[in-house]
């Protein structure tokens, strides 16, 4: 058997399987600036791309190092770079820049208590409306997540091909337990795993138009150096890629950017539920905190308490509908987080009244243990 | 005749510069440049950041990327570390490139990538309305200087000079033809070079600065400009109010994007 049909086991740390799951995925340009919790992904990353043909660079600041991916990118390399919360709210600005141009690139969040400074080597997940709301302006993005250092490797390779399917920055939240934690990480055989590249065109290059609007929203954009040449810019811009000021044209792309997004909602959310099918009360949970929480549902469930869990690795699009779904059934939802309810907002949204929603928020630096939920599922029922 | 048709895209235009300005003088000695090297139009880049210079890129027909304030050179560093066998070229000005954009202007600088950078000097932020730039002349008027800029200019070249840039120089666009060799020059250099134009702009720095005219600017840059040979012979007296121009700094230097090429053949070979 060849290496490409096994699988093979291994120990790793949450960031070195982001990296490994980054190669994978067939990234070949990284730029970054150091910063806890995340820089073992530059590390992991620096040593390995030259011996690929591929491309790390450290670059003077957070923000250079947003605008080299982008440039990489646009040359036909699969870029990403790593950071954490200061460095993530650097990186706005640019990520924005991502979103109208529609470059794709993937952007690692390893989360850590905030604002500013905040708590460099301690976990939280502060940053989930940030990575949803973070630049200016109006569009949508994909923002996913993982809870452990399998799933970790998996959502990075993910994280890749739904920016190559979508043409947009992709963000992946981690949060430093999961990045810190050092486990076993399962790599499957290398020909089982889907790997999308973007599209090139199709048409010879004086019939092309970058961002001429396509049935599924999505354009098609020629690597730099092909003979395509066009223009790329921040500024709103027709279907030539040229700057526009024609008020129609203005809002047909404003709302393509939303609109590719959710027009795809279906292919791009995950989610798994956990013992639902009579629970009475549900637990929402994402990141490392879903671990905590599987715990303390199985728990409870041997205590005869009939709740269940609804676990995503896709925070953005939000699955409203899977909440709504959820709310019909149980009388309230539990949703614990490291940060004072971000995402229990959206939970309200979902629920339209139909269930309770009840936090279960931790913020002093300390990951939520499964007896701190158990607890709260107890007094609920 | 010269055709300069041949790298315009004539769709976009008419321009958005202002009449007087000196953006047109210097694209204009850049396609002759462009023309004179015979790059291949695939195979080049043009970057630019915000700004009245920074609108270049919309007008030639090049691979062209319109990004962030200040960021020009960082996208650039992406481009030309992902691929070197493209011409990338970096249109800026003094406030993308020096106030905000700093950082990644003396980076760049000393990590030597293969980058050229036309950095036009109109000494105020034109685009926004004539503000205070890091270049402005220190005593001179500015829309948020209005009693004359208090705090001393950048020397960008200098700047770049001591940052690691392997090419530095100044033109100006009264004089279009040194401005045309200089570009070249830089353009063929294999690393980091940089040229500073002056390209004064009448109508937010001239206007409050008893230069209205687009003429007096430009005999202003006639009557101050001076090449560097003469300049270095000339005394201490004679050179007040002078600014030299011509190749101000030029050496050979390991260059980034090549380095790294070597770097993975190196590791191929260990392997």
């Amino acid at each position: 058997m060849s290496e490409n049909s096994e699988q093979t086991m291994l120990m790793m740390q949450g960031n070195e399987a982001c990296a490994e799951g980054a190669i994978w995925a067939g990234c070949r340009f990284f730029a970054g600036y150091p910063i806890t919790p995340s820089s073992e992904i530059a590390e992991y990353l620096s040593r390995k791309l030259p011996l690929l043909g591929g491309k790390f660079i450290q670059m003077e600041d957070e923000i250079g190092s947003m605008g080299a991916v982008i440039g990489a990118s646009l040359v036909g390399l699969k870029s990403m770079t790593a950071t954490s919360g200061p460095g993530f709210s650097l990186k706005q600005e640019n990520i924005g820049y991502a979103a109208m141009a529609e470059v794709p690139c993937v952007i690692v969040d390893v989360q850590r208590g905030g604002p500013s400074t905040g708590m460099p080597t301690l976990p939280a997940q502060m940053d989930v409306q940030q990575a949803r709301w973070g630049r200016h302006g109006d569009h949508s993005i994909i923002v996913l997540t993982a809870s452990s250092a399998q799933e970790t490797f998996e959502q990075t390779i993910r994280a890749f091909n739904l920016s190559e399917k979508y043409m947009t920055p992709v963000v992946l939240l981690l949060d430093e337990i999961v990045g810190h934690s050092t486990e076993k990480v399962v790599l499957p055989p290398k020909d089982s795993v889907e790997i999308v590249n973007r599209k090139q065109p199709e048409v010879p290059p004086e019939e092309y138009l970058p961002y001429r609007e396509t049935e599924d929203l999505i354009p098609v954009l020629a690597t730099f150096g092909t003979g395509y040449r066009y223009n790329v810019t921040g500024l709103v811009h027709d279907e030539t890629g040229f700057p526009t000021n024609d008020p129609e044209k203005i809002e047909k792309q404003i709302i393509r950017l939303s609109g590719k997004i959710e027009k795809h909602r279906d292919d791009i959310i995950q989610y798994k539920t956990f013992m639902m099918d009579d629970a009475e009360v549900a637990v929402f949970a994402y990141g490392s905190v879903a671990r905590a929480a599987l715990r303390a549902v199985k728990d409870s469930r041997e205590m005869g308490i009939k709740v269940g869990l609804i676990t995503t690795t896709v925070l953005w699009p939000f699955p409203y509908d899977v909440i709504l779904e959820a709310a019909k059934s149980v009388k309230a939802i539990i949703v614990p987080e490291m940060n004072l309810g971000q995402m229990a907002r959206e939970v309200e949204l979902g629920v339209r009244n139909q269930a309770e929603v009840i936090g279960v928020n931790r913020v002093d630096g300390n990951p939520i243990p499964p007896v701190q939920i158990k607890e709260k599922i107890k007094e609920v029922v | 005749m010269f055709d300069y048709l041949e790298y315009i895209r004539t769709r976009n235009f008419p321009h958005i510069w202002c009449s007087g300005c000196g953006d047109g003088i210097v694209l204009k000695s850049l396609i002759r440049a462009l023309k004179k090297l015979e790059f291949s139009k695939d195979e080049t880049v043009m970057v630019s950041g915000i700004g009245c210079s920074s609108r270049t890129p919309g007008y030639v027909d090049l691979n062209t990327l319109h990004t962030t304030h200040g960021r020009a050179i960082a996208f650039a560093t992406g481009v030309k570390l992902a691929n070197p066998k493209l011409h990338v070229i970096v249109v800026t000005g003094d406030g993308d490139a020096t106030a905000i954009g700093g950082n990644h202007y003396i980076h760049a600088a000393r990590r030597n990538i293969d980058l050229t950078v036309l950095l036009y000097n109109n000494y105020i932020y034109g685009m926004t309305g004539g503000q205070v730039s890091p270049t402005t002349p220190r005593g001179d008027k500015a829309s948020t200087a209005p009693y004359g800029a208090l705090e001393n200019s950048f020397n960008i070249s200098g700047l770049a000079e001591a940052a690691g840039a392997s090419f530095v120089a100044r033109g100006d666009v009264y004089h279009a033809t040194q401005l045309e060799k200089l570009i070249a020059k830089a353009l063929q250099k294999k690393g980091f070079s940089v040229v500073e134009i002056l390209s004064p702009c009448p109508t937010a720095y001239g206007r409050r600065n008893k230069m209205a005219h687009p003429v007096t600017l430009m005999e202003w840059l006639r009557d101050h400009t001076v090449s560097i040979t003469k300049y270095e012979k000339m005394s201490e007296e004679e050179r007040k109010g002078m600014v030299e121009t011509g190749v101000l700094y030029d050496e050979e230097k390991p260059e980034f994007s090549s380095e790294y090429e070597a770097l993975i053949e190196r590791l191929k070979e260990k392997k």
